[in-house]
């Protein structure tokens, strides 16, 4: 096997091009680490951070952890688990309120966003102000964090899981209605067009030709949706909207320290059941999808 | 017209008797479909029976709420325009220290977290396993045990947004690194390259623009978790923001809001280039 190489002359052009390409890549990569190690500079002056606190006080985090772990006796929380959990009974129930608020909301989510993501898709709706309206509103919905709602459901509806649930729904509606109406604008349209031409409603086109193309998608994004609800809906009570939060915040704010690591370790159970639940449901629907 | 009318008709029968199933409705399915639907709707409907909602509050809250809305209108920032941009500059810096700083924490142990870095099962499931304890625990949660470690203020934020995103990119940097190419790898290998410029010329130019893009839309989205760190006392913008609900003063509250809105909307715009930017540079295609 002979390698061509080209006569000198020719050679030398081309390895001046490539140089050239390489410094310019090499200088642009250079810029933008000048600019980020500028902005980190900037933020690090703006967000007061000081790395003499920080390394006077790492030790404190660990000893945090190790206080997490030990009962009021001085003994360690895994010696006697009937201590540690001792309102387990309690805790329980509010973290199945959490998980219910976060279902509630979801469901509730879900069904707004379906019904408003066909008038979010320019594919099936006909007025480009429809579309641009719906997309504003959801995006308004998505953008505004579901804890600021929540705070504001709490002082029209009083302290309780529905000002949470309300706000769970609202950043569902936003959240799931983008994601639902990004489907819907790419779906196969022969099917709808068929439909039209054969004389359908707008509600039958969608009934006949949108949804069995969309559907799949649409509950692998609610369940993945109601995951990220559950694991959200942990801290809504920080604001008395519900749930676990406002046990779990009396008790880091109090130094209640077994106390904290006994929610904590409730909180990432369930999330972590929940979590694997959906996954597992998700791969049986994309499954059935697939056959 | 007349040809319209010549067409041949499609045999409706025959297409019955062809595909069967198309005509018949799927009862089975059906009832499954109706059951699943009722549990849903009855767990629904119990939720509400468990939570002891106040109905008498419903119609007030509703009317309340539609009154806020109104004395929202015109949003006004009530001569504090200073500190809101200030406290706003402050979340900008939060998200971004904060991305960075789990980022760099994320990265050596997103590699052991690899299956082919490390193959052994029983050393590469713990880690995993340690970032989703770790993703478990919401950002606001992180803020609260970061505050009792170094105090009220801006710097608790950062730590607890580093914690939080640790746990997510620290998963995401393993599967990143899991789907690279072996063969390009191979290819640096075979051509005489040692083992550091394997991973140089290699591994590294797959797996980085990646990561970079990864990072940059957490920053993205932390902006957003940021936003409302300050409500337990983390630093930001949210601290103002609960405070003003807190007093009712409702025209500084949509006035942050709005500032959020614009905000969010800015860093979206900026990343969703940059990214494209990032992704682009990458010439040959997979």
């Amino acid at each position: 096997m002979s390698v061509v190489r080209l006569p000198d002359r020719q050679l030398a052009v081309v390895l001046a091009a490539y140089r050239g390409a390489a410094r310019a890549k090499r200088l642009q990569f250079f810029v933008a680490a000048a600019v980020l190690v500028a902005l980190i500079g900037l933020s690090a002056v703006q967000a007061e951070v000081d790395p003499k606190t920080f390394f006077a006080e790492i030790g404190g985090f660990f000893s945090y952890f190790d206080r997490l772990m030990t009962l009021d006796t001085g003994a360690r929380v895994w010696t006697d688990p009937a201590s540690w959990f001792w309102s387990l009974k309690r805790s329980l129930r509010l973290i199945g309120e959490t998980v219910l608020m976060a279902y509630v909301g979801t469901l509730t989510g879900a069904t707004l966003a379906f019904c408003l993501n066909f008038l979010g898709s320019p594919n099936l709706t006909g007025g480009a102000a429809t579309v641009f309206l719906t997309r504003r509103f959801l995006e308004f919905c998505r953008t505004v964090p579901d804890i600021v709602f929540a705070s504001i459901f709490v002082v029209a509806f009083g302290l309780g899981p529905l000002a949470g649930v309300l706000a769970i729904a609202i950043h569902s509606v936003g959240a799931l209605g983008k994601q639902f109406f990004e489907t819907t604008e790419n779906i196969d349209m022969r099917p709808v067009e068929g439909l039209r031409a054969a004389g359908a409603s707008w509600i039958e086109t969608i009934r006949f030709a949108a949804l069995p193309q969309v559907l799949a998608s649409f509950t692998s994004f609610t369940l993945l949706r109601f995951e990220i609800n559950v694991r959200g809906a942990t801290v809504l009570g920080f604001v008395g909207a519900g749930g676990i939060g406002l046990d779990l915040m009396e008790a880091i704010r109090k130094f209640y320290y077994s106390d904290v690591s006994a929610i904590l370790v409730l909180i990432i159970a369930a999330v972590m059941a929940i979590d694997i639940s959906t996954q597992y449901l998700r791969r049986a629907l994309i499954g059935e999808a697939r056959s | 017209m007349t040809a319209l009318a010549n067409a041949p008709r499609i045999d409706v029968e025959a297409l019955k008797t062809r595909h069967p199933s198309a005509f018949q409705a799927n009862w089975r399915a059906r009832v499954v479909a109706g059951a699943v639907i009722a549990a849903m709707l009855a767990l629904f409907v119990g939720a509400f029976v468990y939570f002891d909602v106040p109905w008498g509050r419903l119609l007030p809250g509703l009317a309340q709420l539609a009154w806020f809305v109104r004395e929202m209108i015109p949003p006004d920032p009530g001569g504090h325009l200073v500190t809101y941009v200030n406290g706003l500059g402050e979340t900008l810096a939060i998200s971004l220290l904060g991305t960075l700083l789990g980022a760099l924490f994320a990265l050596p142990l997103g590699v052991l977290a690899a299956r082919n870095v490390i193959p052994a099962a029983w050393l590469r499931l713990p880690v995993k396993r340690f970032f989703d304890a770790v993703r478990g625990v919401d950002t606001l949660i992180w803020a609260l045990i970061w505050i009792n470690v170094v105090g009220l203020g801006p710097f608790a934020g950062v730590l607890a947004i580093a914690t939080s995103d640790f746990g997510a990119l620290g998963k995401l940097f393993a599967e990143i690194i899991e789907s690279a190419d072996r063969r390009e790898v191979e290819g640096v290998r075979a051509s005489g390259g040692r083992r550091l410029a394997e991973v140089r010329f290699g591994l590294l130019p797959q797996v980085a623009p990646v990561m970079a893009g990864q990072v940059l839309y957490f920053i993205e989205s932390n902006t957003r978790s940021a936003t409302i760190i300050g409500v337990v006392g983390a630093g930001g913008i949210g601290l103002f923001l609960a405070e003003q609900i807190r007093v009712l003063e409702w025209r500084q509250v949509s006035f942050i809001i709005l500032l959020i809105l614009i905000t969010v909307a800015a860093i979206d715009f900026v990343s969703s280039h940059l990214r494209a930017a990032i992704a682009g540079r990458r010439s040959t295609p997979r």
